[in-house]
């Protein structure tokens, strides 16, 4: 067992926020799913830092969460006005940008 | 990694793989919410485990407190008891979705299992005066300038939520005092509106008040509960003078629904 | 400072190289002959109304200052050393790219400063002129303007030291051309004479750039000094490919055989229009354009053969023409190709020739730009007639007109000692003096138009000045103002003494020594005085029949039925037919079946069959657009997989 374990278990993680972005229809869980993926990035992320000894991954990992709240701030704002405008939180209601 | 730290990954880590599923499968977003909050308290003490103490401790404290919140309170706004129903509405996007993941998984865990990985080195060097005082280093000297921009990011990023989410107001909001007069002016609810369902069993505004005559005043229900199908239905338990009518009845509110919208107004 | 070499006669006696110096004094000046011109058409233009006033007066004084400032460059040049004379006057970097690099510049040498002695000084007398001639034009100022930027452009022609300066002048010229020529364009003939000229010079101008373009190829320089100095470095065939194209140029702009329809119809612009481009300036051009090239037609005798060739046959053409024109400008547009034939085959002579032709184009810018101005004159007196056989009789009306346009007639006919008879005599001599066949040839056919030159300017001069009046009722004839006068008494003197001053003193021979070198040319085949005596047989003979017939006998008012010869002649010995038939039918019909093909083709098949095909693919591809963020999600994550895959592959 070594640090390897910890990358596998961010890949098992992104593939099912990605799951979890693909197949969930309410906004806000569809969101939560991109919050898990950036989140197995930063695990990842902590790890690498920890093998190479260097502190890079660690404020990668730090700039993601920043970015993450960042994104969460407007994306829920996002969220609300669009259901204010619809009265509708699911993703696929959101579809006017189609021909 | 010892094996102090082996048994961590191994109770931590499925429990996390199980956060992650709970939030695939969760029917109510709720529900998803504490799972998710569940993956990240776990990936926060993987980070401290990792020695990786300031980040771990930031993301339970901002990630998994401020920013789960937020998702915690945006949900109580919209829908807390919206539920998601399992037909899925574009064709194939369920098993392709499947297949993709899979396919990645299958991609990832391929390459992964090529690459050879270095010994670790460890943090010991980087952080020896302290991991806040290494990270403070980095952050303040090499990294400043993207420091900075995730700053004016953030100012930003509040902006534009405050600019999305600010409604404007088209009329005066009106005084308790014009409200009071308009009611004694209409003569309606001269006295106020019913209270909600306060009685023996049940003190919760989700339940109509019983009028005089056991019949249940759906006027007592917030409005909102109403419009999100949330008001409990209560059995009408009044007798009727006639006395050729003794089956209970429920009120004639809506049932909760098992749409995931759960908003029809 | 560039030394640059120009003009290389190789094939000359003497073959003195002439290096141009960078202009001092004066000379560099030069810029501002162009300029005062260009900024007169500017201002007339650009003012609009305002300028309605003074525009004409201050055109005028313009092109007259052109003329001063040429004149004092000339004197500077007289000032030096006879090898010393070539100035280049750098502007600035136009053309930089790649190995190519073109410096507008100007070439101030003999030969450029006659072009402009003649152009200004010609060309402002045609100036005073139109004040008379268009004083109740309402269009007055955009005449002068155009007048303006025709002299400008003729000497950027004249000045440049490149070809694709040159270009920039002949276009201009072109353009000048077309404007004037269609100036009167509320009428619809006169405009589609204007359409004419344009398209027919079109087609001499493409092939000038066909030249340029093949000179860049084989020199990668288009300026006189590289092209000229290195022309001895190309081979045969490039010279002779260069040297007719040069020459097809030539054909469009001076209206030689086979380009010289659009000659009769540009005699649709005002007749001071006609004077100064029509037959005194633009249409030498191509006469300058051959003599400016001497370097290549030096060494490929099979081009300057072409050019003699074309030169003999328009010589002819023109003069067949003139004898059966009524019409008095188209008349004299004939006789203008007809002599500028002479200065082509001049030219085509080679070096034995280059001083007469520019020597016959000067004589010739004088004589016709008179005659013009006379029959303009006449017009004027006529209530803007222009049929010959309703004139007659005038020489007592109009006696200035009659007097100065009779000294053209006797310059043009070649009577001894006028103007004409010494240049166009020494092209007749040269042309026998050439070697072979081409000896007895061309001189023949020299000496041939010289008689029927005589023959159809005199029929031209009886008919209108002379016999008895055949005027309509309502003309009552009477001389033009002294602005249309003066100008016509000048031209009339210069018609009468220009060859006395120029030729026999060595001026002119010795002014354009440098630039063409001293040729001694063959043996003549015939004794000088042998030529000289059956020139003036020859035009004794024209005059005498041409007096027979329209001068002593009546002259019928309608023109009467006549031999086949007659009407061909007639109808520029259906020149037009020709090119209706064998060039305007098969290019519309092509242009049909081009048509046709594009439609269905191009349009249908191809474009419209690949357009179809698209939205049709578009709309397969378009399911994908369904708006579903989470179909697109999907996309990216095929994508996602893909490029790991890809990257596992690789490695």
């Amino acid at each position: 067992m070594n640090l390897s374990a910890y990358i596998y278990l961010a890949t098992l993680l992104f593939a099912l926020g990605a799951l979890v972005v693909l197949l969930r229809r309410n906004t806000i869980i569809v969101f939560m799913g991109v919050e898990l993926m950036l989140n197995a990035c930063n695990l990842a992320l902590i790890t690498f830092a920890r093998m190479h000894g260097t502190l890079d991954g660690q404020v990668y990992a730090l700039f993601v969460m920043v970015v993450a709240a960042a994104e969460v701030v407007v994306g829920l704002a996002i969220i609300m006005s669009i259901y204010r405008a619809r009265r509708s939180a699911s993703v696929d209601d959101a579809n006017l940008l189609k021909l | 990694m010892s094996g102090g730290e082996a048994l961590l990954f191994w109770v931590l880590g499925p429990a996390c793989v199980l956060g992650a599923l709970g939030l695939l499968f969760a029917r109510k977003a709720v529900h998803a919410a504490m799972a998710m909050a569940l993956v990240m308290v776990g990936l926060g003490i993987f980070y401290i485990a990792q020695y990786a103490e300031f980040v771990g401790i930031i993301q339970i404290f901002v990630y998994s407190g401020a920013v789960m919140m937020l998702f915690l309170f945006v949900i109580m706004t919209v829908g807390v008891g919206s539920t998601t129903s399992s037909v899925e509405t574009i064709g194939g996007q369920r098993v392709w979705g499947w297949i993709l993941a899979l396919l990645f998984m299958g991609v990832a865990v391929f390459g992964l299992g090529k690459v050879t990985f270095p010994e670790p080195v460890g943090l010991g060097a980087a952080q020896s005066e302290g991991t806040v005082t290494a990270l403070a280093r980095e952050i303040f000297s090499r990294q400043v300038f993207s420091f900075e921009v995730l700053g004016s990011l953030l100012v930003i990023a509040v902006m534009g939520a405050m600019v999305l989410a600010h409604r404007e107001r088209l009329t005066p909001k009106r005084t308790q005092r014009e409200l009071a007069v308009d009611r004694i002016r209409s003569n309606t609810f001269v006295a106020g509106k019913p209270a909600p369902g306060v009685y023996a069993r049940h003190n919760a505004s989700d339940t109509p008040a019983l009028l005089p005559d056991g019949t249940p005043a759906e006027i007592s229900v917030p409005r909102v509960l109403v419009a999100r199908g949330q008001a409990q239905p209560v059995p009408y338990r009044g007798v009727d003078p006639a006395g050729d009518q003794t089956e209970t009845e429920t009120a004639d509110l809506p049932a909760p629904t098992t749409t995931d919208r759960g908003e029809q107004a | 400072m560039s030394v640059l070499e120009t003009s290389v006669g190789v094939a000359l006696a003497d073959p003195s190289a002439v290096t141009a110096v960078e202009a001092t004094g004066t000379s560099a000046l030069a810029w501002l002959v162009i300029a005062l011109p260009l900024l007169g058409a500017a201002l007339l233009l650009v003012g609009g109304r305002v300028t309605d006033t003074f525009g004409p007066l201050l055109a005028t004084a313009l092109s007259w200052g052109s003329f001063v400032l040429g004149a004092l460059i000339v004197v500077q040049l007289y000032g030096r050393a006879a090898e010393d004379r070539s100035m280049s006057v750098q502007l600035w970097d136009w053309v930089s790219a790649g190995e190519l690099s073109v410096h507008a510049g100007l070439l101030v040498d003999p030969l450029s400063m006659a072009f402009v002695l003649l152009i200004t000084f010609v060309g402002s007398l045609i100036h005073v002129y139109s004040l008379g001639y268009m004083a109740n034009d309402p269009d007055k100022r955009r005449f002068f303007a155009y007048l303006n930027l025709f002299v400008a452009a003729m000497l950027i022609l004249v000045l440049a030291d490149s070809y694709l300066v040159l270009f920039v002048g002949w276009e201009g010229v072109g353009l000048a051309s077309y404007l004037l020529i269609g100036f009167w364009n509320h009428n619809p003939a006169y405009a589609s004479a204007a359409n004419k000229a344009f398209v027919v010079n079109r087609i001499g101008d493409f092939a000038l750039i066909i030249a340029m373009a093949y000179m860049l190829a084989t020199f990668g320089a288009l300026d006189f000094a590289t092209v000229h100095g290195s022309a001895g470095s190309a081979t045969q065939t490039t010279l002779t490919i260069i040297g007719l194209l040069l020459l097809a140029g030539a054909c469009g702009k001076s209206a030689q055989f086979p380009l010289q329809s659009w000659l009769g119809d540009a005699m649709a612009g005002p007749t001071p229009v006609s004077a100064l481009i029509h037959a005194a300036t633009m249409v030498t051009a191509g006469v300058y354009l051959v003599a400016r090239s001497q370097a290549i037609y030096d060494l490929t005798p099979d081009a300057r053969l072409a050019v003699a060739v074309v030169g003999a046959i328009t010589l002819l053409y023109g003069a067949i023409v003139g004898c059966a024109k009524d019409d008095i400008k188209k008349a004299l547009a004939a006789s203008t190709m007809s002599q500028i034939g002479y200065m082509m085959l001049a030219v085509g002579l080679g070096p034995i020739g280059y001083i007469y032709a520019i020597f016959h184009l000067i004589t010739h810018g004088f004589f016709k730009a008179g005659m013009f101005l006379g029959a303009g004159s006449v017009m004027h007196a006529m209530n803007d007639r222009v049929d010959m056989r309703r004139f007659g009789a005038l020489s007592r009306e109009v006696k200035i007109t009659w007097i100065t346009f009779g000294a053209g007639w006797l310059a043009i006919i070649g009577f001894p000692f006028t103007a004409g008879w010494f240049s166009k005599d020494h092209i007749i001599e040269s042309a026998f003096s050439a070697p072979g066949w081409q000896g007895w040839v061309f001189g023949l056919v020299a000496l041939l138009g010289a008689g029927i030159t005589a023959f159809y300017m005199s029929r031209l001069f009886f008919m209108t000045f002379h016999g008895k009046a055949r005027w309509e009722d309502d003309i009552h004839p009477h001389e033009s103002p002294l602005t249309m006068t003066i100008p016509m008494m000048v031209l009339a003197v210069g018609s009468l003494v220009l060859g006395a001053v120029l030729y026999p003193t060595g001026l002119l021979s010795g002014w354009l020594e440098p630039v063409f070198g001293h040729a001694e040319g063959h043996e003549s085949l015939l004794p000088l005085i042998a030529i000289q005596v059956s020139v003036f047989v020859l035009m004794v003979l024209g005059v005498g029949l041409a007096w027979l017939r329209y001068g002593r006998d009546e002259v019928p008012q309608v023109a009467p039925e006549a031999s086949f010869a007659t009407r061909a002649a007639r109808q520029d010995l259906f020149q037009d037919e020709f090119n209706e038939q064998f060039l305007r039918r098969p290019g519309a019909a092509l242009v049909v079946g081009l048509e046709t093909a594009d439609k269905d083709v191009v349009d249908n098949a191809m474009v419209g069959g690949t357009s179809r095909g698209l939205a049709s693919l578009a709309n397969v591809v378009r399911q994908a657009q369904n708006g579903f963020v989470r179909s697109y999600a999907l996309t990216m994550l095929a994508g996602i997989v893909a490029i790991l895959g890809a990257v596992w592959v690789i490695q």
